[in-house]
Order: structure tokens, then sequence, then C-alpha cells
């Protein structure tokens, strides 16, 4: 019987999502009176997963998975989770976990329970804690089967040192040619700057801004916070930003801890996709836009004026707070 | 080349959620239900092949004769065919075996999903379908050509995009800029009516046992009121998000 957690990792270092669910896994273990055994694909620091309860290490080494192949990740884990006994495996809810976790769960025929928010209410019979119906529920939810699979909301359950002895071992995993047929060819990844998934900081504009022009400030303010920027969906649809920034319900969730909209009203399906994130802010010129009653703090406020003098004194703050 | 898009039958984006029989049930009273919009996106992209390159369409669903009108309506933006799956959903996994039997008895070269329904927000249902059908598979995906067998994909990343090359028969989860949002049909009068001469396949289900079970639900609890900060006056907001709220 093991717990077992993949950790994510990127040329070689673990992702900040890696020590969230490794810390998650942790607690299931104790909750289970059993180790946690982490997977990584080629990963270079695996002696840091012991800091958050990580009593083992499998690093899968092998060239052909350098870069990141779904069917082939899932195939790993899966032999791995079989060998290891696997009662319990944990993911994160990266775009890439989440396209693991649903073929791990085929191949194992493991229930699977993604967007999970809380260490689980119970063992027996096991049940989490999820968000359903985009962030406007929550559902108590059982998994039945002998094998269980957890996806992690992103900076929900948070990270917890936990300095346990570890042990890390490269190995290999038997790699079916057919899992290769659907191959990465090209990436296209911004370098450097802060993403929507894991920023700890969001700054995210709507039509208040009038146009694409104005956007200068917003990514000057997310660069002084070290933040990634955002958009509501009719700036996407208009095209003043790309679909990538696109967030609220049929766009990406926002899990930040800091969330700032600056000229977005806050239309039902933004409120959803942005609720997860843990203080919001907004700068409105309209005392009435709905956004108001879902947010912490709040400025009624021209943006022109507001955003500009918000970047000048974080400016000075940023400077003494150094 | 023969496609089935998998459409789930949802409530409309602007619904209050509210919940009954002692909170074990979603309430669906008062609510208005669509296609799921991931899933139309990828129809939509479906249609376009049928266009272009004489593509056959099909749509499935499982779910009860409740979800007819949904059905009905994606006949109407342009599927040939559709499949009802007569039986509730219970999870993601059954939804995905039972689309399953439905794929391996079609011989289908494309199988398009959404890559989670608004709902339930399982987010499984492409990934365990391909698993099952043995296809390949390409999630979050915003770009889809192909060529005879060959297909490319785009897929969303976080931070980016990357582009994959990979063969039918394929599955796809697909999401918001597989095609514009001004791209999306709305049903004409036509369409409508040519719909209800098309074919409504409804079979019965496998017997399944649920993997996974809602037991309760929950609403979000009330926010307290918002903190107002003048406008003149951003070092309050500073103080208050250092201080207070400790995240800067």
């Amino acid at each position: 019987m093991s717990v077992i957690v993949y950790t994510e990792s990127e040329n070689g270092k673990f992702k900040k999502n890696a020590f969230e669910v490794a810390s998650y896994a942790a607690e299931v273990g104790k909750q289970l009176n059993t180790s946690v055994i982490a997977i990584a694909f080629n990963s270079n620091e695996n002696q840091e997963l012991g800091n958050y309860g990580v009593s083992k290490t499998l690093n899968i080494i092998n060239n052909e998975l350098e870069v990141f192949n779904a069917k082939a990740y899932a195939d790993a884990i899966a032999e791995v989770a079989q060998k290891e006994s696997a009662t319990t495996i944990i993911f994160s809810s990266s775009a890439n976990a989440k396209y693991l976790a649903p073929l791990v769960a085929a191949k194992l025929k493991a229930g699977y329970v993604p967007n999970v928010i809380a260490a689980p209410e119970n063992t027996s019979p096991f049940t989490v804690k999820r968000t359903a119906f985009s962030n406007k529920g929550f559902a108590l939810t059982q998994i039945n089967t002998d094998i269980k699979i957890v996806g992690v909301s992103n900076n929900s359950f948070g990270v917890f040192e936990n300095s346990t002895s570890t042990s890390t071992e490269d190995i290999e995993v038997t790699l079916d040619s057919n899992s290769l047929i659907t191959k990465s060819v090209e990436v296209d990844k911004l370098v450097g700057k802060a993403t929507i998934a894991d920023a700890d900081i969001v700054v995210s504009g709507g039509r208040g801004l009038k146009g694409p022009e104005n956007w200068g400030m917003v990514e000057e303010l997310a660069e002084i916070l070290g933040a990634a920027t955002a958009c509501s969906k009719p700036v996407s649809d208009l095209g003043w930003r790309p679909h990538g920034e696109h967030v609220g319900q049929t766009g990406k969730p926002v899990a930040s801890n800091l969330y700032i909209a600056i000229g977005i009203s806050g239309a039902i399906q933004h409120l959803a996709g942005v609720s997860a994130s843990k203080v919001k802010v907004v700068i409105n010129n309209d005392p009435e836009a709905p956004f108001f009653k879902a947010a912490d703090y709040g400025i009624v406020g021209d943006a022109f004026e507001v955003v500009p003098a918000l970047i000048e004194k974080l400016k000075d703050f940023k400077a003494q707070n150094a | 080349m023969k496609i089935l898009v998998c459409i789930s039958n949802v409530p409309d984006t602007t619904s209050k959620i509210n919940f009954t029989e002692g909170d074990t049930k979603f309430d669906t009273n008062g609510v208005q239900f669509v296609i799921n919009p991931n899933d139309e996106f990828g129809l939509t992209r479906a249609i376009w092949f049928k266009e272009k390159q004489g593509a056959t369409v099909h749509v499935a669903n499982v779910g009860s004769a409740n979800t007819e009108p949904t059905i009905r309506k994606a006949l109407a933006i342009g599927a040939d065919e559709a499949i009802r799956i007569n039986t509730e959903p219970l999870d993601g996994f059954s939804v995905a075996q039972q689309l399953a039997e439905v794929v391996k008895n079609g011989a289908y070269d494309l199988v398009i999903a959404g890559r989670e329904s608004i709902d339930y927000n399982g987010g499984m249902v492409p990934g365990i379908l391909a698993c099952l059908t043995e296809m390949n598979f390409v999630n979050n995906c915003i770009g889809l050509e192909i060529e005879g067998t060959n297909a490319t994909a785009l897929r969303e990343i976080d931070g980016g995009k990357e582009k994959i090359a990979t063969s039918l028969p394929l599955v796809i989860g697909c999401q918001k800029g597989l095609v514009a949002e001004s791209d999306l049909k709305i049903p004409n009068m036509r369409g409508i009516m040519m719909a209800r001469q098309k074919k409504l396949n409804v079979i019965e289900p496998i017997a399944i046992e649920a993997s996974t079970q809602d037991v309760k639900f929950e609403k979000p609890a009330p926010k307290s009121a918002v903190k107002l900060v003048n406008a003149d006056n951003v070092d309050e907001l500073i103080n208050l998000l250092h201080n207070e709220a400790k995240v800067i």
C-alpha cells in the first residue's frame, strides 16, 4: 500500500505545484498510515521533495520523455503505481496533470476526482471536497474504486514543510511505441513571464479599458507585482488580447493569492472563473458593477487615474520593502 | 471522414446554481439548458470539416429524454445524425464508458468532446474515452487540421501553445479557440426545420457501476462586504493588501 504523487518538473526543476501536491500526498499518507512515493520525469533535485513529506522519489530517466507526452507519461505512472501497490494517486491541476490523470484513471480503472480543495474528509469511504459548477458550488464526492485518483486544485491546500528522510531511485519504464505517435513538434511559450496558472498575483483588464492600446498600464502594474496578465471574455473576443489570457467560466480558471480586476464589471461567468482567488480587488468607475459584491477591496474611480497612481505608489512601496 | 461530437447538456452559463433534496441534487428548477460551451466549439469545427472536407458528423449524448432539445439544436446547427444513450449520467468515467461503446461500434475517425463540462467540471470524458477506445488523444485543443490520416493539433499549455503531430483515429478534448467565438453557429429556421427530420437514435446503456458519487453539495458562503478605498488614497489600498490581506 502506498500513496503516489506525480511531481511535475520543467528543465529538471520541480514546478511550484509539485510541492503543494507533495504536501497533500503527505497528509493523505498520514491519514492512511502509509508512505508517500513521488514519481518524477528526468528531474535533478529529487532530495528536495523530502522537505514536504515524500519518503521515496522514483525518477524516470528516458530521453524520449524529455518533452511531455501524455500517453507515455500515463503509461509510466500506471506501471509504477501497480508495482508500488498504490491505493491513492495524487495529481495537481496543471494543464499537463489534467491531461494525464484521466488516462491513468482509465488504465487502472480508478475513480478520479479533480478540483479537490481540501484533505480527504474521510478515508473509508474515501470522500473529498471539490469545486463544481465552475466554482458556483462545492461537492462532497466519494470514490468507490480500490485505487483512488485525486486532482488537487492549484493554490488550495497550500505547501507544508515536513522534513522526512528520503531516498531517490532512477528507474526505467517500458515504452509503448504507439504512445509516441502523438508528439510535440513545437512549443511557443513566453519565457520569464508569470503564467496565469502559476502566478501568485494576476492583473486583469476588461472592456472598461476602452482599447488594446491602453494595456500598457496593466502590463506595467503586473510587472511591478511580478504578476501574470489576464482579461475578460469580451476583451479576448474583440481581439484586444490573446485567447490565452481570457479568464472566466469558459476561459482559464484563476486561483491566485491576489486578483486585481480593472474595468471588469463582473458578469456571473467571469466571477465563477476567478472566485477561487483568495483576495480580489476591483477598480471600476461604476459603483453598481456586480464585481463589487464579490470583491474584498474596491476603488470606485476612473482606471486611467487610479492605475497610474497605484503604479507610482507601488514603486515606492517596493523600493522600501525590497 | 466520420466524426462523432460528444455533447453534454448543461445549465446556461448565466444560471444561478441551487441544490435540492437535502443538498444531494442539482436543482434544475427554472434552469435553461444548453450545449456545453466547450462542446459547441468542437461541433462548429466538425461542421467546418463537413463543409470543407466532406465529413459526416454525428453527435452523441448520454442522458434522459430531457436532453433532446439540446440534441435537436446540435442537429439544427448542422450535424447529420444523433445518438442518445438513454441513461442519467452517473459520473464522468461512466459517461466515457457509455460513449466508448458508441465509438467502437461506429468506426469513427475523429471524436470531439469538450475538455470539460461547465456543470460537474470532471474534465475526464475525452481522456478516458481515448484510453478505452485506444485512439490517439490531444487535450486542450485550440486548433485542428486534418490531411488524409495525419492530424496537426494546437494545444494550449500553461503560458503558451504547443503544436502536436498525430494521426487518426483521434480524440480531442477541445475548448474556446478551436473556432472563433464569432464563427459559432446559431440555428436558423431552415436548420431547425431540417433537424426535425434527422435521425435521433435512442440506444440503451451498458450496465456500469459508478466509480465516484457526489454525496452532498454546498453553495459558497456569502461574501462579506467589500472594503471601499477612496480613489485618491491608493496608499490605503497598498497598506490593506500588505498588512491586512498580506498578499503583497
